[in-house]
């Protein structure tokens, strides 16, 4: 199983053995129950999909019918999120199995995705971290102003791409590579070194990062003869 | 109890060093230098206590020949490994700052008993 989908519960601290302090973000994964299993025959690739926070009966029209039958197949109360993860080669996994945090036991490294807070229609300095202009030396109503937007005459328009004010945020943002710092499997708890896109309470997938594995430390000895 | 409430909870002090602000205090704090590891005394005034739960900080202000040094602490750190109150102060607020625009004599508290 490569991946899992939870809440953003907020960050805090920890404090590692030795003291040292650990900024961590909180993330309340799963459990997840499998829907449908994809398979190379069928569909041309490995995967499960994965649903997210059970519905409860009354808010059952939040759903619309077609998935409502897609849930009933696979004898599954309907959830507020599904996902596709990929799996690995040869893992026995069923529809109906539920998928723990537990996943992420030997993972080194993850990557979340998240939706990032909305910032409405933001300007230059915030959007695209364009500097402003100066607040003094006799400058006047054009502080965050974006400023020239191009040439003269030639070429007489606008480049395309040009940075401008408009709406930023509320997008799927991936950080690569946060490192797994605790599991709390009795409370469905992963613990992530560093921050995470979106708000708190926001729904987030994290997936087992495999680009990078932690490093091996070298022996104390062998570094010193170099 | 919140997820996060419940991961502070995990690494709170059981026994939280009791201190006030106004109180002179002691801070044994374990200092790891090389692979030795000793113990440091910061001795100072608690002028502030800041953030709640696991993050929860204390400043110690004292003035070391002449210049006013501030060391901020992590209350349940454990490098923070004991604070022994000496001597209470009698304070009428939560933060003490003005001490900063105070020296020499001016900057005294007087005792509380």
């Amino acid at each position: 199983m490569k991946g899992l989908i939870g809440r953003k519960a907020g960050m805090t601290h920890i404090f590692s053995d030795n003291g040292d302090e650990i900024p961590v973000t909180v993330f309340e994964m799963g459990p997840c129950p499998v829907v449908q299993v994809l398979d190379e025959e069928k569909n041309g690739y490995n995967a499960v999909q994965l649903a997210f926070e059970p519905l409860e009966k009354k808010d059952k029209n939040k759903i619309p019918k077609p998935l409502r039958g897609h849930f009933a197949k696979s004898k599954i109360k309907p959830h507020r999120r599904l996902q596709e993860f990929g799996i690995d080669n040869g893992e026995s996994i069923k529809v109906g199995d539920v998928v723990t945090v537990d996943i992420f036991r030997d993972a080194d490294y993850v990557s979340v995705s998240g939706t990032s807070k909305g910032r409405g229609f933001a300007g230059v300095i915030k959007r695209h971290g364009f500097h402003g202009a100066p607040m003094s030396h006799g400058a006047h109503e054009q502080f965050r102003h974006p400023g020239s937007m191009g040439m003269c005459v030639q070429p007489g328009r606008i480049i395309p791409g040009k940075k401008l004010p408009g709406h930023y945020g509320a997008e799927k943002v991936k950080v690569l590579n946060l490192e797994v710092v605790k599991l709390f499997p009795e409370r469905n708890l992963l613990l992530v070194k560093g921050a995470a896109p979106g708000p708190v309470g926001g729904v987030v997938t994290v997936e087992i990062s495999d680009r990078k594995k932690k490093r091996v430390v070298q022996e104390q000895e062998g570094a010193r003869k170099k | 109890m919140t997820p996060l409430e419940f991961v502070e909870s995990q690494y709170l002090k059981k026994d939280v060093p009791k201190l006030e602000i106004g109180d002179t205090v002691k801070v044994h704090m374990r200092v790891v230098e090389g692979k030795k590891e000793r113990i440091q005394v910061v001795e100072g005034v608690v002028i502030a206590r800041k953030h709640g739960g696991v993050r929860e900080t204390f400043t110690v202000r004292k003035i070391s020949s002449g210049i006013g040094v501030e060391r901020i602490f992590p209350l349940h750190s454990p490098r923070v490994e004991k604070v022994q109150v000496v001597r209470s102060g009698v304070v009428r607020r939560a933060k003490l700052y003005y001490l900063r625009n105070l020296k020499g004599k001016a900057a005294r508290l007087a005792e509380r008993f």
